[in-house]
């Protein structure tokens, strides 16, 4: 078991396959049972079965936390963003709308902000979370900085995106690849004959991300 | 009378499907559970061990195993939300006799009267008709135990012939193939040796959706530096970042592994020294690829010529490999010939029975291959014997305490058993883990004969589309009430383990199959006090076979985590792979490494043959039916778990855009498939993810939902597998919505 400061969070969108099991097991968190605090979405499921799971960043200076009216969404002293104070919460929706990540969700029968909070309850007992347990394609993992670069030689974790002109620094990591990336398989009929054209999405935007960072 | 004893609507209302969620305990946080019960997913072959959570005799949820080694706590969203299926509401807690003059149907009987009513049922039609017009359907869902003892009571007990399981629409083509080519029939590699392959090749497996966890092994393998070929109709989540994706017209395969041989020949990408030392047949197995020209291939198989070759160079000149293959390929009227083509490739080069070169179907249900294995099977006896081998029959029926002579012979498969109904041969059916009017293609003929029988009874936990028509429905198990083995997809033995005990009158299988026999008179050899007993004897009824377990013990397998089988003495490990340099088995007496007498593998000819019906003028398009990762196989369970309804509800057709647009079809739009069985009417999800040839359609829902009216009964002639893949139909978009639209949830 390794202890808490050791084992970090990464997401590799990459590795997606869109099962939901992440949305699914998060429901069975001890502290929001019933609810799910992961986004999992097609991109666009007409042209793609590429899916992203969005959970909390985890931000250094949250967003969220900074437009609260209330004051009501703390972070720990590790620096866990957790879902807004009960007492404190007055449901405006201000969070909602100005996190960048698009991750917390009002939960309109109990008139409350609720956010992914890194299964606080597990993590702290030396669990992993439930989302990055279950995942089976390792698109969420949760463990120390030596495995993940043993693990996966590709790609790198960073944590740093550029929103406007706002840079947001995340305690959870992306991973993002290292090299040039393959285009994707998109539509079927585009490798059905010889010439046929091949639409290139490449992944640019993170490996660009990657190559500023590296520059830094 | 296996009619429908009322109109399905009231059935339904009463029996469900209806939609759990959690709810009380269940939802409450910071309850201490009274323990945690280490077993596995009810579900699929990858058999992911999971700790389930127990308070007051009811499973209120679920801890990650980290510990087990194959899925080290991962799960997909139907092992997440498993539980739920327990404390259902649709729960049968009684036995249920079929009377129309009740509300739903059904009137609840006492258990004892209702196994007596069956024991009279079967006496009356066997004394009538003989004892061959009685049949036993079984199930891959059924612990190893299980389906060992319901062999035994169909062909010790009531002396049918007429046994066979649904694991004749799963797997039983690459079985055939794998025991036609290696003389064995289990997946030849553990999955760790995905990892360390150089070229993975998987030929119609959606891993991501039907097998999820398996996903983690092919990334962990690309991060190693693996290519990953995938060959489907349809884009599927492995397939959009694969190295090459081969998108293949449904029911060419054979053609595709054909023409890569030819180039493999061509440019002698091949182990000599192993096809020399292991194999026989490559003769005329090359001669007759050598009209397999790249033109040709892909001509067939609507694959580009540059595809192909990029493939073979790639699996040619590989170090080495791993190919797997499902029910893509399997489920064709030449499944054999397509899994046979698969192994082909794999002996030419020679990458088998070492580490990171391997060879495996994937398995599709819970124990489909420890249920394929110890006699539920038509042909087959425990041990992976072979009925009408006079040997096999002597061993077996010395084992049970019989002469040979009183073992009935071969049977034939499931749906041969519905032919023998309608032409009266069969008059009366016990059904258990089987919901054969979802699952069997051209389902109107199914309910038809369900209609024609004298006496149904089927043992199940919940009113399934199939026990509907029963004239008795005794309440069976679920997975978490009983113990007992299954091997999973990759050869594992490994034990369920009870959480809880069986609510009100329901009870484990295996009690009630010796109930039947007691109450019939014929309890010889069907009297075990629990599942261990009954495993003690299949260990000594398989020693000496192929599927030897003689050296299996629970405890062993709770040691090792699981027993790779073939385990042959007390002091043995198991047999994580087969086929290695030096390794001995029965039949070859260490002549070889495979099992024949001469210890070769066979290269088998598979020649292409077309579907059984090809698109024409009047139905144009290319039917073709498989999962989504919410659901599983007929939806008996699945569609009665509230958030995994919620994460696909009903069935879509998905349709290529260039296709829709012909038809002026639009996205979420009601849509006719007509064949020239059946019809059905569902949404169009319209995706350029699928051949513009082709629409997809997912398998899981009955009555007016299921795809199942319009496949085709058509079966390899050898397996017997239905050509779920592929069929002819025409889509027609000026209907609007049927009939069922209004007044069904989307589970029922």
């Amino acid at each position: 078991m390794f202890l808490l400061d050791q084992n970090e969070f990464f997401i590799d969108p990459a590795r997606c396959i869109g099962c939901q099991a992440c949305v699914q097991a998060c429901s069975e968190c001890d502290t929001h049972k019933g609810h799910a605090m992961i986004h999992l979405e097609y991109v666009d499921r007409g042209q793609s079965t590429q899916t992203v799971p969005v959970v909390c960043m985890h931000c250094e200076s949250p967003t969220c936390a900074e437009v609260c009216p209330a004051d009501a969404i703390k972070k720990t002293e590790d620096g866990v963003v957790q879902s807004a104070r009960k007492p404190r919460c007055v449901a405006c929706n201000n969070c909602v709308l100005a996190c960048p990540f698009g991750v917390p969700k009002m939960i309109t029968d109990f008139e409350l902000m609720m956010k992914c909070d890194l299964c606080y309850d597990r993590t702290s007992a030396g669990k992993k979370p439930m989302c990055a347990t279950v995942c089976p394609s390792g698109a969420l993992f949760y463990g120390p900085r030596p495995e993940i670069d043993q693990l996966r030689p590709r790609s790198k974790p960073m944590n740093q995106f550029q929103f406007g002109r706002q840079t947001i620094t995340t305690k959870v990591h992306m991973m993002a690849p290292t090299g040039p990336v393959k285009a994707q398989y998109l539509d079927v009929t585009e490798v059905m004959n010889e010439n046929g054209p091949r639409q290139r999405i490449a992944l640019d935007i993170l490996s660009n991300l990657y190559a500023s960072e590296d520059g830094v | 009378m296996a009619s429908l004893p009322v109109k399905d609507l009231p059935i339904i209302e009463l029996f469900g499907p209806h939609r759990n969620y959690s709810n009380g305990l269940r939802l409450e946080s910071a309850v201490e559970p009274d323990k945690l019960v280490q077993t596995h997913c009810c579900f699929c072959g990858m058999q992911c061990g999971i700790q389930l959570k127990v308070k007051d005799n009811q499973v209120i949820g679920f801890e990650p195993w980290e510990e087990f080694p194959f899925n080290q706590g991962m799960l997909c969203p139907k092992g997440v939300k498993r539980y739920l299926q327990g404390a259902h509401p649709d729960r049968l807690l009684k036995a249920y006799q079929r009377d129309p003059a009740a509300p739903a149907g059904f009137r609840a009987l006492p258990y004892d009267e209702a196994i007596q009513r069956v024991a009279q049922e079967i006496e009356r039609i066997q004394s009538t008709y003989g004892p061959d017009s009685f049949a036993v359907f079984g199930g891959a869902s059924l612990t190893t135990e299980k389906a060992y003892l319901l062999g035994k009571f169909a062909r010790m007990g009531l002396k049918t012939c007429n046994i066979d399981y649904n694991g004749r629409l799963c797997m039983v083509s690459a079985a055939a193939a794998n025991k036609k080519a290696f003389g064995i029939d289990r997946a030849a590699n553990p999955w760790a040796d995905i990892l360390k392959a150089e070229v993975i090749w998987i030929a119609g497996a959606n891993i991501a959706e039907c097998f999820p966890i398996l996903t983690n092994y092919l990334w962990q393998a690309r991060e190693n530096g693996a290519k990953i070929i995938v060959v489907d109709p349809r884009i599927t989540p492995i397939a959009r970042t694969c190295d090459l994706f081969l998108p293949i017209k449904p029911g060419r395969d054979i053609a595709l592994f054909n023409g890569i041989l030819h180039l493999m020949i061509e440019k002698d990408w091949l182990d000599h020294d192993f096809i020399d030392t292991h194999t026989v047949g490559f003769a005329a197995l090359a001669e007759h690829v050598k009209e397999w020209t790249p033109r040709r291939c892909a001509e067939v198989t609507g694959i580009t010529e540059a595809a192909i070759r990029k493939a073979a160079q790639w699996w040619g000149s590989a170090k080495s490999s791993f190919l797997m293959h499902a029910r893509g390929i399997e489920h064709h009227t030449h499944g054999v010939q397509n899994c046979l083509g698969a192994i082909n490739i794999v002996l030419a080069s020679g990458r088998i029975g070492r580490e990171g070169c391997g060879y495996a179907t994937i398995t599709g249900q819970g124990n489909g291959q420890g249920g394929r294995e110890h006699g539920q099977k038509c042909d087959q006896l425990p041990g992976g014997r072979d009925i009408e081998n006079p040997e096999h029959r002597a061993h077996v029926a010395k084992v049970w305490g019989i002469t040979p002579e009183e073992l009935p012979r071969a049977g034939v498969d499931v749906y041969e058993v519905f032919r023998r109904i309608d032409r009266g041969e069969v008059r009366g059916l016990l059904n258990i883990c089987f919901n054969p009017l979802v699952s069997l293609p051209d389902s109107g003929f199914i309910k038809r004969m369900l209609e024609r029988l004298q006496f149904f009874v089927t043992i199940d936990f919940f009113m399934s589309e199939t026990a509907r028509h029963a004239d008795i429905v005794l309440p069976g198990s679920l997975h978490e009430e009983d113990e007992g083995i299954v091997a999973s997809a990759e050869g594992r033995v490994i034990k369920i383990n009870a959480a809880v005990d069986c609510p009100g009158d329901a009870r484990q299988d295996w009690r009630i199959i010796q109930d039947i026999a007691r109450a019939l008179g014929r309890e010889k050899g069907l009297t075990f006090a629990n599942p261990r007993e009954i495993f003690e004897e299949l260990r000594r009824a398989s020693a000496g076979g192929i599927a030897d377990y003689s050296g299996i013990t629970y405890e062993k397998i709770e040691k090792q985590m699981g027993v790779f089988w073939p385990c042959p003495s007390d002091d043995h490990p198991g047999t994580p792979r087969l086929f290695e340099a030096g390794s001995s088995n029965p039949i070859a007496k260490g002549k070889g490494r495979f099992y024949f007498p001469d210890g070769k593998a066979r290269f088998n000819v598979a020649p292409y043959t077309p579907p059984a019906e090809d698109v024409d003028d009047e139905f144009p398009v290319i039917l073709t039916t498989g999962r989504v990762v919410s659901q599983y196989l007929s939806g008996t369970q699945t569609r009665r778990i509230g958030p995994l309804v919620d994460q696909y509800p009903e069935p879509l057709i998905e349709i290529h855009p260039q296709l829709a647009s012909r038809h002026g079809i639009k996205d979420g739009e009601w849509v006719r498939i007509e064949g020239r069985r059946g019809i059905c009417t569902l949404r169009a999800r319209i995706v350029t993810t699928i051949r513009p040839d082709t629409i997809f359609v997912p398998y899981h829902w009955g009555g007016g939902k299921s795809i199942n009216q319009v496949t085709i009964a058509a079966q390899d002639p050898i397996s017997k597998i239905p050509e779920y893949k592929v069929c002819a139909v025409r889509i027609l978009n000026q209907y609007g919505p049927p009939a069922n639209a209004q007044g069904l949830e989307p589970q029922q």
